[in-house]
């Protein structure tokens, strides 16, 4: 083929591929702009002819979407302070320190990752509801604390940190909650960073289970949120497309300033050994 | 000695994290499944009886089972290789020497893998809108009559699949992007070198050096796509006529809509004991493939 025309086709494709990725993405942000019943016409347009934010204002002041962001901002920060935290204990302890067993727990974890969620979470609300956690934010939380996924992630990174460095601190003494802290911990830094946004992005997104576990609107986090929004305002489409600007955006932002890292982690957690 | 208790240290609050919220409920939802509780035994507990496999047995001469599972492997079938061709397809053209801006390229198709699902699900209802929406707007424009889109059981979950593709090829792309990159690239020079067109490079070098990333992507997309519920949640509801109901959306309506937990449980081990099996057959498959294939010409 001439190479002038493949340089064309092969452009022209990908530009025709982020149409369609961003189109729908663009199109919400200006739609919720849009007075109510705006986008309703033909044919459907694709700015607002009188920009206005009566949506936001809608949402924030009557229906409780402020509540619902400070939710969301809550649980997803708990969940990747705490899984964060525990993750790197356990993946350090994999990678790095030896005990009886080691290898056999930690294939026995990762063949715990063929079972799919979802069958958890039956007797995981019932055992929540006995201990009084349904309808709490730690309901949400407190099966988020740990990951297989994340132990992993960590125990690949931290096996490259040089065993001579860890015994040297030995020898000086230093115990191993110092090891951790001050030598092991700034070495993780960049997984730190990865496994964060990780985790902050699917809590945030997260829809099954907090759907099953909040009872009530005043814990409703974000998704479930606008689900139940849409369904009573399934009409408003201007309405529920300032509800899925402001559901999204926090999370888009937060991908493009850190994408490097988000990327990284995609690529580490997909490619095995 | 010391080392090993600092170990387990280490790994208690994990291990406990998962064992507890877990691997316990895990074990207690294979008890639940042989079990008849229902709301009268979430009342009192005296109410509960063991009824073995009645659960599964009552499951598998239900209708709505049967359909569900269709569904679900309808939107696997046809989701899954679509999915993965359009991954493959922008990851070959970001490959390509001859793509511009490849950062912002890269940046905007992987953006829907970011967002969140109910967000754009609301969305895509209102872009497949029957009067209103874009999409039958430009298809009106084809001078195509306007369809029905999540109205019309036929079409319902196409509208899925098309979205499921939408929000999730840039999670693939990248991946085979990475598996692209690391093909050598002398390779493709000396197939240059002999005259291999595009085609043929594609063919004997590109495809069965991707073959490994290929099976994992697979195994992942089609695990992914078995466990779809929050598309047809927001989108449809589950209908028309049931047509987009998901073997998880058949969970959550038996457990937490009719609290008949144990019946609930049978569903979602009969969905894991299935995908379990796929995941098998696929590994099962290629290793076959992989000896009839012989070696690479």
């Amino acid at each position: 083929m001439n190479p002038q025309l493949a340089k064309t086709l092969i452009n022209g494709l990908l530009l025709g591929a982020t149409v369609i990725a961003l189109f729908p993405l663009l199109w919400m942000l200006s739609v919720s702009f849009m007075p109510a019943g705006g986008a309703s016409a033909l044919p459907p347009p694709l700015l607002p002819a009188h920009p206005t934010m009566d949506n936001y204002r809608e949402l924030f002041v009557h229906a409780g979407m402020g509540r619902y962001l400070l939710n969301s901002l809550l649980v997803s920060s708990a969940i990747t302070v705490l899984s964060l935290t525990f993750n790197l204990m356990a993946g350090y302890a994999f990678a790095k320190l030896r005990f009886a067993g080691r290898e056999q727990l930690f294939q026995a974890l990762i063949g715990a990752l063929v079972i799919p969620a979802q069958v958890a979470m039956l007797p995981l609300f019932l055992l929540l509801k006995y201990i009084g956690l349904v309808n709490s934010y730690a309901g949400v939380i407190v099966p988020g604390m740990a990951t297989v996924f994340g132990i992993f992630l960590v125990r690949q990174y931290a096996r490259g940190i040089p065993d001579e460095l860890l015994e040297a601190a030995r020898i000086d003494g230093a115990g191993e909650w110092r090891i951790f802290g001050q030598i092991v911990l700034p070495l993780l830094k960049p997984i730190m960073v990865t496994l964060a946004i990780f985790t902050f992005l699917a809590a945030w997104n997260d829809f099954m289970w907090p759907l099953i576990v909040l009872t009530g609107q005043e814990h409703y986090t974000l998704p479930i949120g606008l689900a139940s929004l849409a369904r009573e305002h399934s009409q408003d489409s201007e309405l529920m497309m300032a509800g899925s600007v402001i559901t999204v955006l926090p999370v888009l932002l937060l991908f493009l300033a850190m994408q490097r890292y988000y990327l990284e982690g995609l690529l580490l957690g997909s490619v095995k050994g | 000695m010391n080392a090993q208790r600092a170990a387990w240290l280490f790994l208690a609050p994990a291990l406990l994290v998962l064992g507890v919220f877990f691997l316990v409920p895990v074990i207690a939802a294979l008890v639940l499944s042989l079990t008849d509780y229902d709301l009268y035994a979430l009342a009192n507990i005296h109410n509960l009886r063991f009824v073995a496999l009645q659960n599964y047995w009552a499951l598998l001469q239900r209708p709505l089972f049967w359909s569900a599972l269709g569904h679900t492997v309808y939107f696997v079938a046809v989701g899954v290789p679509l999915s993965m061709g359009a991954s493959l397809g922008a990851a070959l053209l970001l490959n390509s020497p001859l793509a511009r801006c490849k950062p912002f390229f890269r940046t905007a198709l992987f953006a829907p893998v970011v967002t969140t699902v109910v967000a754009t699900a609301v969305i895509w209802r209102y872009l497949f809108n029957t009067k209103y929406g874009w999409m039958n707007y430009v298809l009106g424009g084809l001078g195509i009559h306007p369809v029905d889109w999540l109205g019309d059981p036929h079409w319902a979950m196409p509208t899925i699949i098309a979205f499921a593709v939408w929000k999730n090829f840039g999670y693939n792309m990248i991946i085979f992007l990475a598996g692209l990159q690391a093909i050598p690239p002398d390779l493709y020079e000396a197939a240059r070198i002999d005259g291999a067109s595009a085609w043929r490079q594609f063919r004997h070098i590109t495809w069965p050096l991707l073959g490994p990333t290929m099976l994992m992507v697979g195994i992942l997309t089609v695990s992914g796509y078995f466990q779809l519920f929050a598309e047809p949640y927001v989108m449809t509801e589950g209908g028309p006529l049931q047509s987009t109901t998901s073997v998880l959306y058949l969970m959550y309506d038996e457990g937490f809509k009719w609290w008949n937990l144990g019946s609930a449980s049978a569903v979602a081990f009969l969905l894991f004991v299935i995908m379990f099996g796929v995941t098998v057959l696929m590994l099962k498959l290629s290793r076959r493939g992989h000896h009839a294939d012989g070696e690479p010409a």
